[in-house]
């Protein structure tokens, strides 16, 4: 087992096992679980907007090139710079380097996975940039120094009594339990930050191809300031947030805001074409886009997983995800987390190294089910582990199944086996518990049914032999 | 080979390979069907502008946005000196514009105009902005504004209270036709900047429970003027 | 439209593994309601496993090997009818897929077009509700993922159980979250499991049923283990073994 699996098995076994923690997840989802109703509700066809985006996303990606290419020379004619960047190694070095040249003293940032991803803040606090979260979960998960629990709710783990510690602790604040308190003093901090930032990082929801847009789903306000204030604006943006149209935005802004928070649109969509315009008052004089593929292609190459990258970023799969409710975002380890995080963290990191992932699941389709964009989430969980037994197979595991194999092939076999554990079972105390125990992992947790004194096959046999 | 062939190439190579067409057999037919309009799958909205104005309310009041119809600039002067007597404004924020030249003056407020340009720690002392905008969309609650129609980008964002002025005649029934709008009116010479604002600022960061006025404006008040 | 099958039917059984050596009584359960009402069934000896197990685990030629016996042992079904929601959605949906582009895919597909899950069968191809059962009790529905999202069998089980005489149903809050056994997942990640099966039990207990049905019998060893484990007096039951009864 590698060091990724067993740090997964860690963590989810003593997450699986706290029940505070199983308790407050099942709260902070309650609200989203009835409010998506709602708003799905309100569509005169949730079901007809999920084949629409689902078709509006294939076209996109399968003629990906053409809308990136369109993307770009939009966006430069306008005077933004784009910047290719294949690997995040290149994206962090490009962006330091924007920072360098402007001799940048602070900077804020807005929500993006894919800054995550690629570990952009440690990479400028490396270089001695001071880099400040604005929105106020990641704020949150910032001071904590820990990575987001979950895509969109990035502290949803986290009680107010534990917020307001935090703040005490890092900002000397008066303790409260009252959220809007907390809200308040993360408010005043930020407005000094958003204020004296010389550069603001975003990320982007959607790159609009037609008009060479990127576009920015947010409720808080904190990425209009991020890219209304500072002097550069750079985004980061994932090569596969391409949108074919401005008009597409009309069905995914909705879709996104309602499968993500249920809520029927989020509070600001903003759409940023360029730097600031000759006679616009304000805006960065510099706008940069970073396209980040880091083996986004690699994935795009794999036709049958391709519809992956069709994700919007919603987040609704980990929501539906009981797996994800019961080990929490920090157990996966790694960027992405939940069903999409399961899907695409072996071909973005390393199929052997994350297999554990895709394994860890029920296979129960919950996920596919709510995805708004009909991605075959949890059937390409199963295309992950065929792959990964494929390239590399376990001795005991192949051994295992081809003994399996075998012994299903061959009827009077299998009947004789299983005649066998049944005169066995009676001995099975004799084991139990022991290393020597083949129900060990499901005996500590729960009775084990006995073998039938007949199987069907035998009562059956029986009742044609009157 | 420069790093946009690099990644152009390896999509290229990666698509050489087809993956399942969502719909195969009605492909193109769909297409040009979901391209036209998504508004067959999303919420309904009526056919008239007073259908449409009241859908608006409906939504401004679920949002805990202000919404008032008022009766001319008059009206909507008077409304906006009660509410800077009740809120305590002492200064506020606008940009150049017809409405906001017909309200604002008479305020007896100190103001920041952001047109052409202006000093940040003014405009981070303003009690409010006032604002107008391009289009009101009644199927969300939303107002669309732009640099141009509101003054640039931080105006509406940064002071605690966002009062913007509309006329009837802006309010179109939802996101796509205020798309198509934009498309129409700026013929590819975009603003910069151009946002959906839909509601105060809001957060459930904190126990996923709602609380309004995040770091954006925590009151939002919509004026509709014939 | 009316039923597929408007008259008498010659039904293959198609009898899950766990079900042979486990629930016997489930099949039976399954034959005398079939028989009840005027059908044949037949069970053919040659038939072992779906291969599911080897599938999911991403062994796929070890399950292609599994099922190549049994969509031998089935050659000569006109219909089949299983046990199972998640074998019922192997032959269904993932035979297809495993024998893609393999000489037997055609086989493969003509065994998935005529197999059906039990209360699909009775609903959907039968046109028939009343079975004729009557079950004195308290119960719950638990929805198995496979049964409910790869074959979309929400209401058939329902609409059965509802003609049920005596029979009170009480729905549960969380009927459609997996109850975490998914397979081998129930012994590689047992503690994700448990607590899955935690949730769906405390779901259970919150209805104040006495029974807690489904039509998968995976589904009730897992939640069966864990209410032993617990002390509750709940009883799992398998649908058919409900439908059985009069």
């Amino acid at each position: 087992m590698n060091v990724h699996a067993r740090e997964f098995n860690e963590s989810a076994r003593r997450c699986a096992a706290d029940l505070t923690h199983r308790g407050l997840i099942q709260k902070a989802l309650a609200g989203y679980y009835t409010k998506r109703d709602e708003n799905q509700g309100r569509f005169q066809s949730w079901s007809g907007a999920r084949d629409a985006a689902a078709e509006i996303k294939w076209e996109a990606i399968n003629h990906l090139d053409r809308y990136l290419e369109e993307f770009v020379s939009r966006l430069e004619a306008r005077g933004t710079r784009v910047f290719w960047a294949p690997d995040a190694k290149a994206a962090r070095d490009y962006i330091v380097s924007v920072a360098r040249r402007h001799k940048i003293r602070s900077i804020v940032k807005s929500k993006s996975m894919t800054a995550e991803e690629i570990d952009l803040n440690g990479a400028l606090e490396k270089e001695g940039f001071e880099v400040v979260e604005s929105d106020l979960g990641e704020y949150i998960m910032q001071l904590r120094r820990e990575p987001p629990y979950h895509l969109v709710f990035p502290a949803m783990h986290l009680t107010r009594q534990q917020i307001s510690d935090l703040f005490y602790e890092h900002l000397g604040s008066e303790p409260t339990d009252n959220p809007e308190d907390l809200t308040a003093i993360a408010r005043r901090v930020m407005r000094r930050k958003y204020c004296e930032a010389d550069m603001g990082i975003s990320g982007a929801n959607f790159a609009i191809a037609e008009t060479g847009m990127i576009s920015i789903t947010e409720n808080e306000g904190n990425a209009r300031l991020t890219t209304s204030l500072p002097k550069v604006h750079v985004a980061i943006v994932g090569i596969e947030k391409v949108l074919p149209r401005l008009s597409d935005l009309a069905l995914f802004l909705p879709m996104l805001a309602t499968a993500g928070a249920g809520q029927a649109l989020t509070c600001y969509n903003t759409l940023y074409g360029g730097p600031r315009q000759p006679g616009e008052p304000d805006g960065p004089e510099e706008f940069h886009v970073v396209l980040l593929d880091n083996r986004r292609t690699e994935l795009l190459a794999d036709a049958e997983q391709r519809d992956a990258l069709h994700c919007i970023r919603c987040g609704a799969c980990l929501n539906v995800c009981p797996i994800f409710k019961n080990i929490g975002g920090h157990s996966y380890g790694t960027t992405y987390q939940g069903p999409i995080g399961s899907v695409i963290t072996p071909h973005l990191r390393g199929l052997q190294d994350w297999k554990h992932l895709p394994q860890a699941s029920s296979l129960c389709g919950a996920c596919t089910e709510t995805c708004p964009v009909k991605i075959n989430l949890h059937h390409h969980l199963l295309h992950n582990r065929r792959n990964a037994a494929r390239a590399a197979t376990s001795p005991l595991e192949k051994i295992l199944w081809a003994g399996f194999a075998l012994m299903m092939r061959r009827p009077g076999l299998y009947h004789w086996a299983a005649r066998l554990a049944r005169a066995l079972q009676p001995l099975h105390g004799l084991v139990q518990g022991t290393l020597l125990d083949p129900l060990r992992a499901w005996a500590k947790t729960r009775s084990f049914p006995r073998v039938a004194q007949k199987s069907f096959r035998e009562l059956w046999r029986e009742r044609k032999t009157p | 080979m420069t790093n946009r062939e690099i990644i152009l190439s390896r999509i290229r190579e990666g698509l050489k390979v087809a993956a399942p067409h969502p719909y195969p057999s009605a492909a193109t037919a769909r297409q040009s069907e979901s391209s036209a309009s998504p508004r067959q799958w999303l919420p309904p909205v009526g056919e008239t502008l007073e259908e449409q104005i009241e859908l608006f309310r409906r939504n401004a009041d679920d949002l805990k946005a202000a919404f008032r119809v008022c009766a001319d600039t008059n009206d909507a002067r008077q409304f906006l000196q009660a509410l800077a007597a009740a809120n305590g404004w002492k200064k506020i924020g606008l940009h150049r514009g017809g409405l906001v030249e017909a309200v604002a003056p008479r305020l007896g407020l100190a103001v920041v105009n952001t047109e052409g340009g202006y000093a940040l720690d003014d405009l981070e002392g303003c009690d409010a902005a006032l604002t107008e905008c391009e289009v009101l969309v009644a199927q969300t609650g939303s107002v669309l504004v732009s640099s141009g129609s509101a003054g640039g980008r931080a105006l509406s964002v940064l002071p605690p209270h966002h009062v913007v002025l509309a006329r009837r005649n802006q309010m179109v029934p939802d996101l796509a036709a205020a798309l198509r709008w934009a498309q129409e009116k700026f013929k590819g010479n975009f603003p910069s900047f151009l946002s959906f604002i839909t509601g105060p600022s809001r957060t459930g960061d904190i126990e996923r429970i709602l609380v309004l006025g995040a770091h954006g404006p925590k009151k939002l008040t919509l004026l509709l003027l014939p | 439209m009316g039923p597929m099958f408007p008259g008498k039917v010659k039904i293959s059984l198609f009898i899950p593994c766990f079900v042979d050596q486990l629930y016997p009584q489930v099949g039976m359960s399954i034959v005398k309601v079939l028989e009840r009402l005027g059908h044949t069934v037949e069970y053919p000896e040659g038939q072992t496993c779906c291969g599911q197990p080897p599938f999911n685990a991403g062994y796929w030629g070890e399950a292609r090997a599994v099922a190549e016996r049994q969509i031998a042992a089935f050659r000569d079904a006109e219909t089949v009818v299983i046990a199972s929601g998640s074998c019922g959605a192997m032959v269904k949906v993932f035979y297809p897929e495993l024998f893609h582009n393999h000489p037997r895919e055609k086989e493969a597909r003509a065994l998935a077009a005529k197999t059906f899950e039990f209360s699909d069968f009775l609903v959907n191809k039968l046109g028939v509700l009343d079975v004729g059962a009557r079950f004195p009790g308290r119960a719950t529905f638990h929805d198995g993922c496979h049964g409910l999202r790869e074959l979309g069998l929400k209401k058939p089980p329902r609409q059965l159980l509802g003609q049920v005489r005596d029979l009170t149903l009480l729905e549960m809050g969380e009927a459609e979250t997996c109850c975490g056994f998914g397979g081998t997942f129930a012994v590689k990640f047992p503690m994700i499991s448990t607590a899955m099966g935690e949730v769906k039990c405390a779901s259970i207990a919150d209805t104040g049923a006495d029974y807690v049905i489904s039509n998968d019998s995976s589904c009730l060893m897992q939640i069966q283990g864990l209410l032993d484990r617990q002390a509750k007096s709940i009883k799992t039951l398998h649908l058919a073994e409900v439908l059985a009864r009069t």
